[in-house]
């Protein structure tokens, strides 16, 4: 009997399965690339705010301390947004009839709250708590990159999932000296890091991996 | 059609009804209904859910912070006067004080070189008043404002605000103290001509 198919036919039924498995496989890294993508994490995003805020003017430029303004960042899950009246302590006098204030004074006026645009926003089935973080050595540097040279605020991080977990597995490379470390934002790390980063662990108590990375530590 | 391929519509739509399940659960989770910290809430006039101390209520823990009031001619200090509290004082005065008073209390701040107010020296060899107020005038500028400075209870707790008091004290202190009270290793580092002073 003649046969139905050329050989050459081989060639291609072998490589329309190879690309099927291959199109398939492209996919999949596709999906799993779009996830962890600025698109779908929304890291690196300038929002534009009500008050064309700068945190490079206030922090790079007049050397404020965040905690002048996120009061809360040492002792709270939350490092809070600070109230028109903390911004009235000095524009009530300073730039005191800036039209580009005029939102924070309207605000301080009537007593209506600014509504401040979220850049950072984790899902509400996780836990993340500041004190903690700040309070063992992680500066905010870390997690937020340097928000001295930032005109408009933007998520310098992913926030993903294994992005945390890539710190809990191995905290030692980031653990800062002291407490003036954490809110340095030109912090770098020393070149014996490794060596301190262990002694730090130890002497803050640092749980171990396995408990750092067990689900319940941050889905609670 | 082939049962077969019935039954693979089948299980395609399951699945479809599976994901897009999924994916409204996820949603829900990830938006619980429920208010986080400063988020804004529909249910108040004001839109906030962070509510306003009611008029002529306490909120709890605050009723402590009367142990620590002092009356504006008292020089009592309400805390145990330690090292571990001038730390405190110290750093809590770089944070909130600084900008403006700057680091020496001498009222040169960064923000008073941008063109904020002036505020006096708190150590000026010259004009002694800032040194000899009582400690309960300071509690009560800083707790209430003074002038075109604005209270700083919202920003400090009460212990910390006595911290930041003791700290000023001990920097009013060191800017004016004549050198025969230092102790000896510390004199000895002086420069020679400054020991007149
Ligand atoms: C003068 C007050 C002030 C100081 C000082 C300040 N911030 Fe902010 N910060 C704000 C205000 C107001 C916002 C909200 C507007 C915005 O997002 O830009 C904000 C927002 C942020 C956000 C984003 C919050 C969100 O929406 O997710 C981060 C992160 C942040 N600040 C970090 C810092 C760090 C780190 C420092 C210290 C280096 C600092 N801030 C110092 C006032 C301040
Ligand atoms: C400790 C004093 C201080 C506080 C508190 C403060 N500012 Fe400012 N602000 C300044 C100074 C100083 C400048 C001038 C910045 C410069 O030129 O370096 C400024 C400038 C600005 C400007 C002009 C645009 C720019 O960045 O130059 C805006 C808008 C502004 N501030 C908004 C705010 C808001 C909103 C808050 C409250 C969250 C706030 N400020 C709190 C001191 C302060
Ligand atoms: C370990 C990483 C990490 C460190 C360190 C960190 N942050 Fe954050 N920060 C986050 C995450 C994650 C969020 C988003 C929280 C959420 O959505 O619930 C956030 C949110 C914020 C916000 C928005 C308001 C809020 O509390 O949700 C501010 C302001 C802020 N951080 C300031 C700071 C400052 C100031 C420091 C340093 C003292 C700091 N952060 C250190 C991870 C970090
Ligand atoms: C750069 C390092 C770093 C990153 C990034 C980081 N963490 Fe942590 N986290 C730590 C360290 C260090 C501790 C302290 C562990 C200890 O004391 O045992 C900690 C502790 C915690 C705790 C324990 C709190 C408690 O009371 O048990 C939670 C919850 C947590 N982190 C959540 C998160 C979440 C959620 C993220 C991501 C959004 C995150 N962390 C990102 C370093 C990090
Ligand atoms: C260090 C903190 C941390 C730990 C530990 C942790 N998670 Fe998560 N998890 C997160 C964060 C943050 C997110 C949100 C990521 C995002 O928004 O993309 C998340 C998201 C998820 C999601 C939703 C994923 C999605 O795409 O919606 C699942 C499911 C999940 N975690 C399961 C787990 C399981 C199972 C464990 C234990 C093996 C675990 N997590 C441990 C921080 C943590
Ligand atoms: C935003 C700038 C600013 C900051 C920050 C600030 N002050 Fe002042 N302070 C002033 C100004 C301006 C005056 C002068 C007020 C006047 O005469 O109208 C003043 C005056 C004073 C006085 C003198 C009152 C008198 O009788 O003359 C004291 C005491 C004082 N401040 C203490 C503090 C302490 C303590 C802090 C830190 C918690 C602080 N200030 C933070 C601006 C500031």
């Amino acid at each position: 009997m003649a046969q139905i198919f050329h050989r050459s036919t081989n060639f291609i039924s072998r490589f329309s399965l190879f690309s099927a498995v291959f199109l398939v496989g492209l996919g999949l890294v596709g999906v799993l690339g779009l996830a962890r993508s600025p698109y779908s994490t929304n890291q690196n995003v300038v929002r534009a705010q009500p008050v064309q805020f700068s945190h490079k003017h206030h922090v790079g430029d007049d050397g404020l301390d965040c905690r002048y303004c996120h009061t809360s960042v040492e002792t709270s899950a939350v490092a809070g947004i600070p109230p028109t009246k903390t911004c009235m302590n000095c524009h009530s006098v300073l730039y005191a009839d800036a039209p580009y204030l005029e939102p924070i004074r309207e605000s301080f006026r009537t007593n209506q709250s600014i509504q401040w645009v979220k850049v950072h926003r984790l899902p509400d089935f996780v836990y993340f708590n500041h004190s903690i973080h700040v309070n063992k050595g992680v500066g905010c540097s870390t997690c937020h990159g340097s928000v001295n040279q930032m005109p408009l605020m933007f998520q310098a991080s992913p926030l993903l999932m294994e992005w945390c977990l890539d710190c809990h597995r191995n905290p030692e490379k980031v653990l800062r000296a002291t407490k003036e470390d954490v809110f340095d934002m030109n912090w770098k790390a020393p070149e014996d890091q490794a060596k301190l980063g262990k002694q730090f662990a130890i002497e803050r108590k640092i749980r171990t991996t396995a408990e750092l990375t067990s689900c319940s530590t941050c889905h609670r | 059609m082939t049962s077969a391929s019935r039954s693979l519509l089948a299980a395609c739509a399951a699945m479809l009804w599976v994901f897009a399940g999924g994916c409204q659960i996820r949603q829900d989770m990830a938006d619980q209904p429920k208010n986080r910290p400063l988020s804004p809430s529909p249910f108040f006039d004001d839109g906030r859910s962070e509510r306003p101390l009611l008029e002529n209520t306490v909120a709890r823990g605050s009723i402590a912070d009367d142990d620590l009031f002092v009356p504006k001619e008292s020089n009592a200090f309400p805390l145990p006067l330690t090292p571990e509290l001038l730390k405190r004082g110290q750093e809590r005065y770089k944070i909130f004080c600084s900008p403006c008073h700057g680091i020496q209390g001498d009222g040169n701040g960064m923000i008073v070189m941008r063109g904020m107010k002036r505020p006096p020296s708190f150590t000026d060899p010259h004009d002694p008043r800032l040194r000899q107020v009582p400690n309960g005038y300071l509690y009560d500028v800083v707790t209430n404002g003074f002038g075109a400075m604005l209270s700083y209870s919202a920003q400090v707790p009460a212990t910390d605000r006595w911290a930041i008091i003791a700290y000023v004290r001990a920097l009013q202190l060191s800017r004016n103290a004549p050198a025969s009270e230092l102790p000896p290793d510390v004199r000895d580092k002086l420069p020679k001509g400054d020991s007149a002073k």
